[in-house]
């Protein structure tokens, strides 16, 4: 799945995986943590990747099973060091506006991963199963 | 009395502004900027603001919100106001203890209560 640098066309994509999701019967939990990862993960490529270009894309893979939920997006920035970023909760930082979304991201899936480059976020969740 | 907006609705108890916001999820970066926009003019108008933002239909919040309420904090607190937050359900809590915003914010359970440390 393809889409330009266009929020409001991230959020019928996230929409469309959600749906998805929900198909496979995930705990609302789960569903959360997917739903809160996929705005974050999107928003960023869209904003600090493509800079808003709408000549750049994003393209997102999805596999979901009843197992797992994993999603790669990948846009078309120059990519960024995660040893860039500073930490959020450092009490210097606390008040800061911005800079919260990588680490809801990794606080909620279950396996964050970026490719070299820094332009590509693979995001996996496993589903919990409360009868096990 | 109560206004009306798709996103919060905005009442008064005992002197104090009590912003209820309307949505369920608080996560995407448009309409968090309306909604802080239209807070940050509410804010402007008090001499010294007193607002309660409750979160009680709010199911989801992304990190976009989270900045939107710093930046409604500073504001409030440079105008010599106070803010609290009420009615925050389990998981988006998570989301404010896993930031340590908890630390910024005075977070209430119900919003008499929140209205009642606001002095």
């Amino acid at each position: 799945m393809v889409i330009s640098s266009n929020l409001k066309e991230a959020r019928q994509l996230e929409e469309q995986l959600l749906r998805d999701v929900a198909r496979f019967g995930y705990e609302e939990a789960d569903a959360f943590a997917i739903k809160l990862a996929l705005e974050e993960g999107l928003v960023n490529a869209i904003k600090h990747g493509n800079k808003y270009d709408q000549k750049k894309t994003v393209r997102v893979v999805s596999q979901i099973d009843e197992h797992e939920a994993a999603f790669t997006i990948t846009d078309e920035g120059a990519g960024f060091r995660l040893t860039d970023v500073p930490d959020p909760t450092a009490d210097e930082n606390l008040e800061r506006p911005c800079g919260r979304g990588l680490m809801l991201i990794r606080a909620f899936m279950d396996e964050v991963s970026y490719n070299e480059t820094g332009n590509q976020v693979r995001l996996v969740k496993r589903r919990t199963r409360l009868d096990t | 009395m109560t206004q009306g907006n798709p996103k919060f609705s905005v009442s008064n108890n005992h002197g104090v502004t009590v912003v209820t916001l309307a949505e369920q999820r608080i996560l995407d970066e448009l309409s968090i900027a309306e909604i802080g926009k239209k807070l940050q003019e509410m804010i402007a108008q008090a001499p010294v603001p007193k607002m309660v933002i409750d979160f009680r239909n709010v199911t989801n919040m992304s990190s976009s919100a989270l900045g939107m309420l710093i930046t409604l904090h500073k504001r409030i607190r440079e105008a010599n106001g106070q803010l609290r937050l009420c009615n925050i359900q389990p998981t988006i809590e998570e989301v404010f203890k896993i930031t340590r915003l908890n630390e910024i914010f005075q977070i209430c359970k119900g919003q008499d209560e929140a209205v009642a440390t606001i002095g």
